[in-house]
């Protein structure tokens, strides 16, 4: 299991671009964040989630 | 004549002296809100991405209009940091608001931890415009950190009080050699015209449009309220008579002896 935004996700051994794809995230729109490292987007094809790891996805919203 | 009058913050140049938010109203009035402010910089929040939200706030950002995320919901240096790199890597530039509370019932600034995540994120290249509680020392250790600007406070964050703090901005503006741009607390035009005329270099609005009640007009007023005021500060204010009056005619011709 992984922990995506706080939540479990069954997603051991998918990459970055897979995990996006199946939540339903727009690439261009998120930054994504693994073990509080941020993966850079020319890497979500090749970076893969492991066990144990903690994601984060965040994007752009209002404020101030 | 005055020569063109920019605010320049980390090497870019703005003719606009207001800085607009954008939390707390909807997405489709982004677009008046900016124009009718004249806003070229807008400032944005970085939070954990949500499958229902399709929209991007991006999309209804004019083009041109330079984003300054913040890095709301830090509680100390590392996770301002954090935040501030994420932001980045969403692609929208170098610029970023240091924000970080640990206080959640009057979410006053870490000045401390304000100043560690500023000289981290400066030498990271990031133009660093830490909001934060106007005290002197604090503004030079800003400064001596690297930022491009230093935020004060006026009042509390979102309570349209207006400039409660207005002797320490004065401070601040009279001996910190970088922009002083007034952040928080800012209800009305006038109080915005008033710190322009303190010599602020910008101020920043969000709560104070999102809750009146036409956004656009109210956005309107207060780019009108920082002209007036910057104007006033260039031309140099009267002088204030400390006591008596002084006729403004001339005090001879009368119509009697």
């Amino acid at each position: 299991m992984i922990t995506v935004n706080g939540k479990p996700e069954d997603a051991d051994g998918i990459t970055v671009t897979a995990l996006l794809a199946r939540t339903g995230y727009t690439p261009q729109q998120v930054a994504v964040e693994r073990n509080e490292e941020i993966v850079p987007r020319a890497q979500y094809d090749t970076v893969m989630l492991h066990d144990g790891d903690t994601v984060e996805i965040v994007r752009f919203v209002g404020g101030g | 004549m005055q020569t063109e009058d920019t605010l320049v913050l980390g090497g870019h140049t703005f003719h606009s002296r207001f800085i607009l938010g954008s939390g707390k109203y909807s997405l489709s009035l982004i677009e008046a809100a900016v124009k009718y402010a004249g806003a070229e910089l807008i400032t944005l929040a970085v939070r954990r991405a949500n499958t229902k939200e399709q929209e991007s706030i991006l999309d209804f950002i004019p083009e041109g209009v330079t984003l300054l995320p913040n890095t709301s919901g830090a509680r100390n240096a590392s996770e301002a940091v954090r935040i501030a790199r994420l932001a980045r890597e969403l692609g929208c530039g170098d610029f970023v608001k240091i924000e970080i509370m640990r206080d959640s019932r009057y979410l006053l600034p870490d000045n401390a931890e304000t100043v560690k995540a500023t000289e981290i994120l400066a030498k990271e290249g990031f133009v660093v415009m830490p909001y934060m509680y106007p005290d002197l020392n604090t503004a030079r250790d800003l400064v001596n950190a690297g930022a491009a600007s230093v935020m004060p406070l006026a009042s509390p964050i979102g309570s349209n009080k207006g400039l409660a703090t207005k002797e320490f901005i004065q401070i601040l503006i009279d001996e910190i050699d970088l922009p002083i741009i007034v952040d928080a607390g800012i209800g009305r035009p006038s109080q915005a015209c008033e710190a322009m005329e303190m010599g602020a270099a910008a101020v920043m609005c969000n709560t104070a449009l999102a809750t009146a009640g036409d956004l656009p007009l109210m956005a309107e007023a207060f780019r009108q309220a920082v002209e007036a005021g910057r104007k006033a500060y260039l031309s140099g204010l009267g002088r204030v008579l400390l006591r008596g009056a002084e006729a403004s005619d001339t005090l001879t011709g009368f119509l009697h002896d």
